[in-house]
């Protein structure tokens, strides 16, 4: 009841403030800080796949793992909003995967990382018996460069099809890129491609990004790749 | 909704978690604003936030909140011209010398700075 009199109204709410002053993004960071300690132990190197939809991040991977000596350890865990067709498509190139299915989710988080490495043992790939894990994340140039995974490194494909500007349309993504490899560079006199545009743009959203091409389909680039990644 | 409000709906999802862990240890029975610091450069829409919120918060002790929101606006540094320079462009163009920076002062932040508590 009102302390004032008694008028019978209910006490006027008592605002208490109390400092935070927290990341919404502390969860995931800390998780993400787990997972790192889990890939340091084991002593496996850890790549964050990024792009919008259709710029060959499975087929990337398909010819890397075709390419990769067979005394390399590798597997794949690969994130879609639905089916299991990229894990199924990585498995008959001979790369160990598990499909993350995010449902309505528009990108990976560290915790659904941390569950598919659970999976990953299970099919019979632990951790320690890896060199290196290729996340794939959903096809998506915004939301991903918000969640950390625990990865050693961060790499963001952009296709000779999608327009040399890309980088200037989604600069928080293309920023936090160690790696941008330029995919389907063999269509790229078909479609037009200006490379000198493409890094123009690059460098000034990613001025310390390594770029390289690639084409999936002709081999190109990607032993380079493949160094790149394990350099 | 809005298929790019999801990303945003996920961040509120955490934020509800650690609204009601903290409404809960302060033996609170009503939250009545919640401030948060949302930078320029965070990739998030503070209109998307309030519809998240207003959905998640829903049922909760929670419900009905006042989200405070705190826009920071973007600060960098330019190493060559070695000074601090506010730019509202996403490209952090350093407007004496015209190259990108390679370092972000504020403006990415993602903060739940405070909350009001009931009693």
């Amino acid at each position: 009841m009102c302390s004032h009199c008694d008028c019978g109204l209910p006490a006027p709410p008592v605002a208490r403030k109390v400092l935070l002053g927290e990341s919404l993004l502390a969860r995931n960071n800390h998780q993400a800080a787990h997972n790192q300690e889990h890939f340091r132990e084991a002593g496996v190197q850890v790549v964050n796949v990024l792009s919008s939809p259709g710029t060959g991040k499975t087929a990337l991977l398909e010819a890397l793992a075709a390419r990769a000596p067979s005394t390399l350890r590798l597997a794949a865990l690969v994130g879609d909003l639905a089916t299991d067709r990229d894990a199924t498509r990585l498995q008959q190139a001979g790369l160990p995967a598990v499909q993350i299915t995010t449902g309505q989710v528009c990108h990976l988080d560290a915790a659904m990382v941390h569950q598919a490495l659970a999976r990953l043992e299970e099919a019979g790939h632990p951790l320690a018996a890896l060199d290196l894990l290729l996340i794939e994340n959903v096809g998506n140039l915004v939301c991903p460069a918000s969640f950390a995974l625990g990865e050693d490194r961060r790499v963001v494909l952009l296709s000779v099809t999608e327009g040399e500007d890309k980088p200037l349309k989604y600069p928080a993504t293309f920023h936090s890129a160690d790696l941008v490899v330029i995919t389907k560079v063999d269509l790229a006199e078909a479609v037009g491609f200006d490379r000198a545009l493409a890094d123009h743009a690059l460098r000034q959203v990613a001025p310390a990004a390594r770029v390289l091409n690639t084409s999936a389909r002709t081999g190109e680039g990607i032993d380079a790749f493949l160094e790149a990644l394990l350099g | 909704m809005p298929f790019d409000a999801i990303h945003e709906l996920s961040l509120m999802v955490a934020l509800a978690e650690r609204v009601l862990e903290v409404a809960a240890r302060e033996q609170s029975e009503r939250v009545l604003a919640i401030h948060l610091r949302v930078g320029h450069l965070a990739g998030v829409d503070p209109l998307a936030l309030r519809t998240a919120a207003e959905i998640v918060l829903a049922g909760t002790v929670a419900q009905g909140a006042r989200l405070a929101i705190e826009e920071v606006p973007p600060a960098w540094w330019c190493g060559p011209c070695g000074m601090e320079f506010l730019a509202s462009d996403v490209l952090g163009r350093c407007p004496a010398c015209g190259l990108a920076s390679r370092q972000v002062l504020r403006g990415q932040e993602l903060l739940l700075h405070a909350l009001e508590l009931d009693p």
